[in-house]
């Protein structure tokens, strides 16, 4: 039950993206078709769940029995962008398809702050491993569903009247905005 | 410091050992050549080309599955590179650029007017977009948005304006435009192209019958672009040096101009850009289609010969020409006398079009020297039958056996080729077209005492171009109109004169001229010692009677017959089009017709299948003729220069010139832009109307 209430609350009251506000370069920069959206989302989801699990790892069998907790950025920096490459490489080879189908959008989260974001949280919060699980993914997971809902948006506003001095980014942050105090109606849900 | 200088140096060397390993591990064999394409591309990863990133359109060229050309940012220099990478060869071809079909400077009235409303798409969705005109532009920029490389900005005139330079041909403003007015245009679609009833087409361009996009070539002489006026010409007419000299320019007769004032010089601006390569003495580069490895035998070197073979050749075909006489040109060397065009300029005009690559054979005739069945076992794909009608009809009037009695054709086809022949006394010549004056024109130049035409019909109704007629009677021949002709007078097998019977004009035919009827005893005699009869022509096709000839259905005019929609006949591989096709036509109906089998036969021998041209246009759109026009200034049209009367006569120099670079350019402003500015007539006659409502009321 604990789990659950974990996950609907990274998905939909601590979103990653609406609520914490992190990962807003590709929230702004691959949001304008729904395609390319639903896209990075599985990537998001999938990698930031396997580098949770290795940063998470790494955090407490080797900086903290040595008392270097204070490198975690660095140390996170290094291992997610590693991962990365390792994941494709692994791809590339077994699973192709997949690895088609993730395409540009792999080596694109290399430099996602919302998977790194996931991953700091996850040592802020104290998370056990399962719970540290649950939560990556719930969190990627939330990530995913704010930028297709919002990929639909901007697919719909492009065709709208929008006045000259707001249309592009400036409109699209207005948007953001707007979804991100509809995602606050879910404050009421979690504890 | 050392041990979190360890534990980081550490993480770094696991993470390094551990990828290598993986890289070891998970090696895929990958084609080495993906990543020798990879480095030559420019590594933007834009999606121009439409593929997630460099490396992605890498392998995709070398799957085959783009072309080496795919990079938009790259371009030529890319392109070549990854050819010679891949061990290919890289055939030049004209680059593809964007091009709006909307050019219209004055903007149709706009229904509405709504703040904010910024996207073509988002305008169309309400009534089909603000504007009134149903064709054009709206104007919103939505292709400047899509532009990736910034060739697109908005005109002052409030139209998009597309930088060829910068274009790189990705289509994406193809893909944003709601009207669909925007294509990538490559040479290939636009000889490929045939007007829609769907188009904004200015009446001229409906009229020709070759298509020939006479406003933009206009508007290219307006700017001073002559040389891309010229490239705009041969889009659809590949002999524009002769055109500009013996066209009878229907264009013109469609002229919107004509409404108010005269009709623009067409012709003359043709004319001008045709003899302004010539005097440049460079000919103009012209783009060939990549070798498609079919070859086409195109049997007749005439106008619809040589069309069809310069279109085919540019479309990438390997083609033939057989000629049955000692040169090419057809009617035009051997039925159009010298002083209308020099064979000077003629020779220089076909060598244009053999230059592209085509192999001609002269002196070769169809069921004598070779026959289809030897064509298809050379290897030709596809056979393009354009031999004309060069047989002259006769009038039946026991003509055969008597002496001094020629007709039309073989009268001027034997002037050409023994020039020294001289022509005495008097001379009568039937007809009323173009053949009958030149016949006319040419025994006058050549000794004539005394020239008469006499045709059955009036003036009005002679089908010959009136330069032509009014130049014959400026020479001094002599018209005997509504006059037929009963009765050839003989003496010692020689001819004395001509009886000819009054005629007068009766209903209309179905050719749309009133028959002329024959008043009784009317009889006259119009003395003289040759007759020319240039009464007509129908195609020489004795050759089908040889052997190694397939059956080839005829017409009830004693034509080749074949589907109008195509031009292909009953036996697939071989076309037709031209005079053999229609029967005797103009020049520029047989330049179109040799397009058109291009077109069907670039079809047939690549696709197999021949897709038929929706809506297309045969007839003038109702909705572009006006009866009134506003706000036209009257400008006087240029006159070509032409040779003293005196200087006509005797000789066989050419008797029209060419305008000088200053006249055409003005007379290139007198062109109104027809189907290129949006002209709201209803509106713009009830705004006239408003105006003098507002006039009378005030007086």
């Amino acid at each position: 039950m604990d789990l659950i209430i974990l996950a609907v609350g990274a998905i939909f009251v601590q979103n990653i993206l609406l609520a914490q506000y992190l990962g807003n370069c590709p929230f702004c920069g691959v949001s304008k078709k729904t395609g390319t959206a639903v896209g990075m989302g599985v990537a998001v989801i999938f990698v930031a769940t396997l580098a949770s699990i290795f940063t998470w790892l790494a955090y407490y069998r080797l900086l903290v029995p040595r008392g270097l907790e204070y490198l975690q950025t660095l140390v996170f920096i290094l291992i997610i962008a590693a991962l990365v490459q390792l994941v494709e490489i692994f791809l590339k080879k077994q699973s192709r398809t997949l690895y088609d189908a993730l395409g540009i959008y792999l080596p694109l989260i290399t430099t996602n702050c919302a998977v790194m974001g996931i991953a700091l949280l996850n040592i802020k919060h104290g998370f056990g491993f399962v719970d540290m699980v649950v939560y990556s993914a719930a969190s990627a997971a939330g990530f995913a569903l704010a930028i297709i809902l919002f990929a639909g948006v901007r697919e719909r506003l492009f065709l709208a009247p929008v006045p000259k001095a707001m249309r592009g980014t400036a409109v699209a942050l207005v948007t953001a905005g707007i979804m991100s105090l509809a995602f606050m109606g879910f404050a009421g849900m979690g504890k | 410091m050392l041990v979190p200088a360890m534990v980081l140096g550490g993480i770094a060397a696991v993470a390094a050992v551990a990828l290598g390993i993986a890289a070891r591990i998970f090696h895929v064999e990958e084609d080495p050549r993906f990543k020798g394409v990879a480095d030559l591309l420019p590594g933007a990863n834009c999606g121009g080309c439409g593929f997630a990133g460099c490396t992605a359109c890498a392998e995709a060229i070398v799957r085959g599955q783009a072309e080496v050309n795919a990079c938009v940012i790259g371009q030529t220099d890319t392109a070549r590179q990854v050819a010679a990478f891949l061990g290919m060869e890289m055939v030049d071809n004209e680059p593809q650029i964007a091009c709006p079909d909307c050019r219209g400077g004055i903007r149709a009235t706009r229904k509405y007017d709504y703040a904010g409303f910024d996207d073509c798409r988002a305008a169309m969705q309400l009534f089909h977009g603000p504007t009134v005109c149903d064709h054009g532009c709206l104007g919103l920029g939505t292709c400047i948005r899509a532009c990736q490389f910034g060739a697109i900005r908005m005109g002052d005139e409030g139209l998009p304006v597309f930088d060829p330079l910068r274009c790189v041909g990705c289509g994406s403003c193809v893909r944003a435009c709601p009207k669909g007015i925007i294509s990538i245009i490559s040479e290939t679609t636009k000889i490929l192209h045939w007007n829609r009833y769907s188009e904004c087409l200015a009446p001229c361009r409906q009229k020709c019958p070759a298509q020939v996009n006479v406003p933009k070539y206009i508007e290219h002489i307006r700017k001073g672009e002559f040389a891309q006026a010229l490239m705009t010409v041969r889009e659809s007419n590949p002999l524009p040096l002769s055109t500009g000299r013996v066209c009878p320019e229907p264009c013109s007769l469609a002229c919107r101009r004509q409404i108010e004032d005269e009709p623009v010089a067409i012709n003359y601006l043709k004319r001008f850009v045709a003899d302004w390569e010539m005097a440049q003495d460079t000919r103009l580069h012209i783009p060939v289609a990549p070798d498609t490895g079919k070859r086409i035998a195109v049997i007749g070197g005439g106008p619809a010969g040589l069309s069809a073979a310069y279109y085919l050749r540019r479309l990438g075909h390997a083609v033939a020409i057989f000629e049955k006489m000692p040169a090419l040109g057809g009617m035009l060397r051997y039925g159009i006398p010298e002083y209308r065009l020099p064979k000077r300029i003629l020779d220089w005009e076909i060598q244009g079009i053999l230059d592209l690559g085509i192999q001609a054979t002269c002196n070769v005739e169809l069921g004598k020297h070779f026959s289809i069945d030897f064509l298809r076992a050379e290897g030709f794909d596809a056979i393009f039958m354009a031999v004309g009608a060069w047989l002259d009809k006769g009038l039946g009037l026991d003509e055969d056996g008597l002496e001094g009695v020629a007709p039309g054709i073989k009268f001027l086809e034997t002037y050409h080729h023994q020039k020294e022949i001289t022509v005495t006394g008097k001379v009568a010549v039937i007809g009323g077209g173009n053949t009958a004056i030149d016949c006319a024109r040419t025994s006058l130049r050549s000794g004539a005492e005394k020239v008469t035409i006499v045709y059955r019909r009036s003036r009005d109704e002679m089908p010959a171009n009136p330069a032509e007629i009014i130049a014959a009677e400026e020479e001094g021949i002599e018209f005997r109109f509504l006059s037929a002709p009963s009765r050839i007078l003989s003496e010692d097998n020689r001819v004395t004169g001509l009886e000819v019977l009054r005629m007068e004009l009766g209903e209309p035919d179905p050719s749309g001229r009133r028959r002329p009827v024959p008043v009784a005893g009317s009889e006259e005699i119009v003395p003289c010692d040759l007759i020319i009869e240039a009464v007509g022509q129908e195609p020489d096709l004795e050759f089908l009677k040889s052997e190694g000839m397939p059956k080839l259905p005829l017409t009830r005019w004693n034509t080749i017959d074949a589907k109008e929609e195509t031009l292909q006949t009953d036996v697939p591989f071989i076309f037709t089009g031209g005079d053999c096709f229609t029967g005797p036509g103009l020049m520029v109906e047989a330049i179109g017709a040799g397009r058109y089998a291009a077109r069907s036969i670039h079809y047939y021998v690549t696709d197999g299948v021949i897709p038929p041209i929706e809506h297309r246009q045969t007839d003038l759109i109702p909705a572009s003729l006006f009866d009134s026009i506003s706000g036209v200034e009257e400008k006087p049209k240029v006159h070509e220069p032409i040779v003293s009367l005196e200087d006509r006569l005797g000789t066989f120099k050419e008797v029209e010139g060419t305008i000088d670079e200053e006249d055409a350019v003005y007379e290139a402003t007198r062109c109104l832009h027809c189907g290129t500015y949006c002209y709201d007539h209803d509106l713009e006659e009830a705004r006239q109307q408003a105006e003098q409502d507002r006039l009378q009321e005030s007086t």
